[in-house]
């Protein structure tokens, strides 16, 4: 859907915010660009959306060129910017009118009111838009860029600052725009929302993209495991028998943790030279250790994110 | 050509001006009747005809013409300002809109105004002063041609501002002390020779000059002159925000 090829960004001031950037997003996904403040994120989605000139590089949407062929590009992408950018003095279902006015699409108040009313926006439809809180601007923000039916949204930080159930409707309405065929680009913070939602994952950082795959795919090969076994008395130390199983043990001797990888390819917990899960809970027994409990918890995108960025120089 | 954008944004213009209706029309309006109370009844009264027209007559066109120009400039200038202060610029950018439908949609929207706020002007003057207009199709034209050079010139000034300090300072210390000394209240024969000869460098004159030969058939300089001095203005304002667009000067980074 969207073609992104050798992508560079250079600022007048001199900053490099992209450099050779090459993406390809696909029809209907839902992908989630990912990467710390300034790493070129919003650049990204400015070049995209015609806000900002590339310095090199290409990008078409539905084959059609964001330069060359600009108004077939910018009619199938709506926008909702990362700043809450409203009007003030004028009115909310006027304001959503104009949008779809500018993308030169017919008036359908049919539609309009299905949209305010999809985003809880109905009520509000008369209020001036000063007079709205936050959140409700934010929901408007989506309405306009919604207002033109387009195929491609762009979601620059959309909950950044709304609240628990204004984030939870937000999901809501993503999935349901997936389920429409729309295409969703998403950059955020909050990498919980990636992990909810996306179908892909792009990991940007200085300027250049780091990785792009799939989300569940990313979380099984880079993602650990942690299975820890509490313990009915304290140990002094590691058994010897337990000694490949490279265990660490809380600094109270009441935790025995054990990390693996996520992949689970052959015996369960097996990974290349990982002894598995089932092998150590037998040692454990043969060691006379009583277990009182145990728990296992997944790596989050979060963790993998953090990883990665650090990795970078 | 996306007309439905241009309509877009000339009726998101033009409601701001239904909004803001004191400001818009109510102001001006009454800052002009002042003049013709204090120039045209009060002082007027005392003054000789000027080439066979009452004080108070020849005033009227560069009363309008000095409205005209001011508020041509003010409401494109802040029109385009605005959503670049507020950043609700992104969505004009982001539209498959074309430079020339932007520029239609905000400087017609501006031109609107300030020919309906000189034509509301014109009628006011008609309650205190007897009005003949010898060229009314000429005078609807120059009026047209002067708003939209003038909504165009704000539209320059409002993506060049970067701050409202700016905005203001072009009509403040330009525009209006042009059209003071581009004979809004004066014929340029009443001047000295030199001062005469400084006049003609001052574009204004040749405005307000063709607008009051559309209304007495008097001029200071000839009709055609005024039109051509008019268009090679509008071609200038043209030629700019053509430069603006493609660099995207102030707009784009």
């Amino acid at each position: 859907m969207i073609s992104i090829a050798h992508l560079s960004k250079t600022y007048a001031s001199g900053h490099s915010a992209l450099k050779d950037v090459s993406l390809d997003i696909r029809r209907g996904e839902i992908f989630a660009l990912l990467g710390p403040n300034g790493a070129g994120k919003t650049t990204l989605i400015s070049i995209v959306c015609g806000l900002v000139t590339p310095s090199a590089g290409t990008v078409s949407v539905d084959g059609h060129d964001i330069i060359t062929d600009y108004r077939a590009a910018r009619a199938k992408i709506g926008l909702v910017p990362q700043e809450l950018t409203t009007d003030s003095f004028e009115r909310v279902r006027d304001n959503v009118c104009f949008s779809r006015g500018l993308f030169g699409r017919p008036p359908d108040p049919a539609y309009i009111e299905t949209l305010l009313r999809s985003l809880s926006l109905w009520e509000k439809r008369d209020a001036l838009i000063r007079t709205l809180s936050g959140g409700m601007k934010r929901r408007l923000l989506i309405a306009k860029a919604l207002s033109h039916q387009p195929e491609v949204l762009f979601l620059d930080e959309p909950t950044a600052g709304v609240d628990v159930e204004l984030r939870r409707d937000m999901w809501n309405l993503v999935r349901t725009l997936r389920e429409e065929g729309v295409t969703i680009i998403l950059t955020t913070h909050y990498l919980e929302e990636a992990e909810e939602m996306a179908d892909r994952v792009g990991v940007i950082n200085h300027g250049e993209l780091i990785l792009v795959e799939d989300k569940a795919a990313l979380m099984k090969k880079l993602g650990e495991k942690r299975l820890t076994l509490e313990l009915s008395a304290p140990l002094a130390g590691v058994p010897d028998l337990l000694a490949p199983f490279d265990l660490a043990l809380a600094p109270d001797g009441r935790e025995l943790t054990y990390t693996y990888a996520a992949a689970k390819e052959g015996a369960p917990g097996e990974r290349a030279g990982h002894p598995a899960v089932a092998d150590l809970l037998r040692a454990v027994a043969a060691s006379g250790i009583a277990v009182r409990d145990l728990r296992t918890r997944e790596s989050s995108l979060e963790e993998i994110f953090v990883s990665l960025v650090r990795r970078e120089p | 050509m996306n007309l439905r954008a241009i309509r877009a944004i000339y009726v998101f213009e033009m409601a701001r001006t239904l909004r803001t209706l004191l400001q818009s029309v109510v102001s001006p309006v009454i800052s002009t009747t002042l003049y013709f109370v204090v120039f045209g009844s009060a002082i007027g009264g005392h003054m000789a005809d000027i080439e066979g027209v009452p004080y108070g007559a020849f005033l009227v066109p560069g009363l309008i013409m000095l409205t005209l120009l001011t508020q041509s400039v003010a409401n494109a200038s802040f029109a385009i300002y605005f959503p670049r202060f507020s950043g609700t610029i992104y969505e004009i950018l982001s539209a498959p809109v074309s430079p020339l439908e932007i520029v239609t949609g905000y400087v017609g929207a501006a031109a609107t105004k300030s020919v309906a706020l000189g034509l509301i002007i014109l009628a006011t003057a008609a309650l205190f002063t007897p009005l003949t207009i010898l060229h009314p199709l000429w005078m609807l034209g120059f009026l047209v041609l002067t708003a939209v050079t003038f909504a165009l010139l704000g539209f320059i000034i409002g993506i060049w501002a970067d701050s409202f300090e700016k905005l203001q300072l072009i009509p403040m210390l330009v525009i209006t002390p042009l059209t003071f000394l581009g004979g809004a209240f004066y014929s340029v024969e009443m001047l000295p020779p030199a001062w005469r000869t400084v006049t003609l460098f001052n574009p204004v004159l040749y405005l307000i000059s063709g607008f009051r030969w559309s209304f007495f058939g008097l001029s200071d300089v000839s009709v055609e002159v005024s039109l051509a001095m008019t268009l090679g203005f509008l071609a200038l304002c043209l030629v700019i925000v053509h430069f603006i667009f493609r660099t995207g000067y102030r707009m784009k980074s």
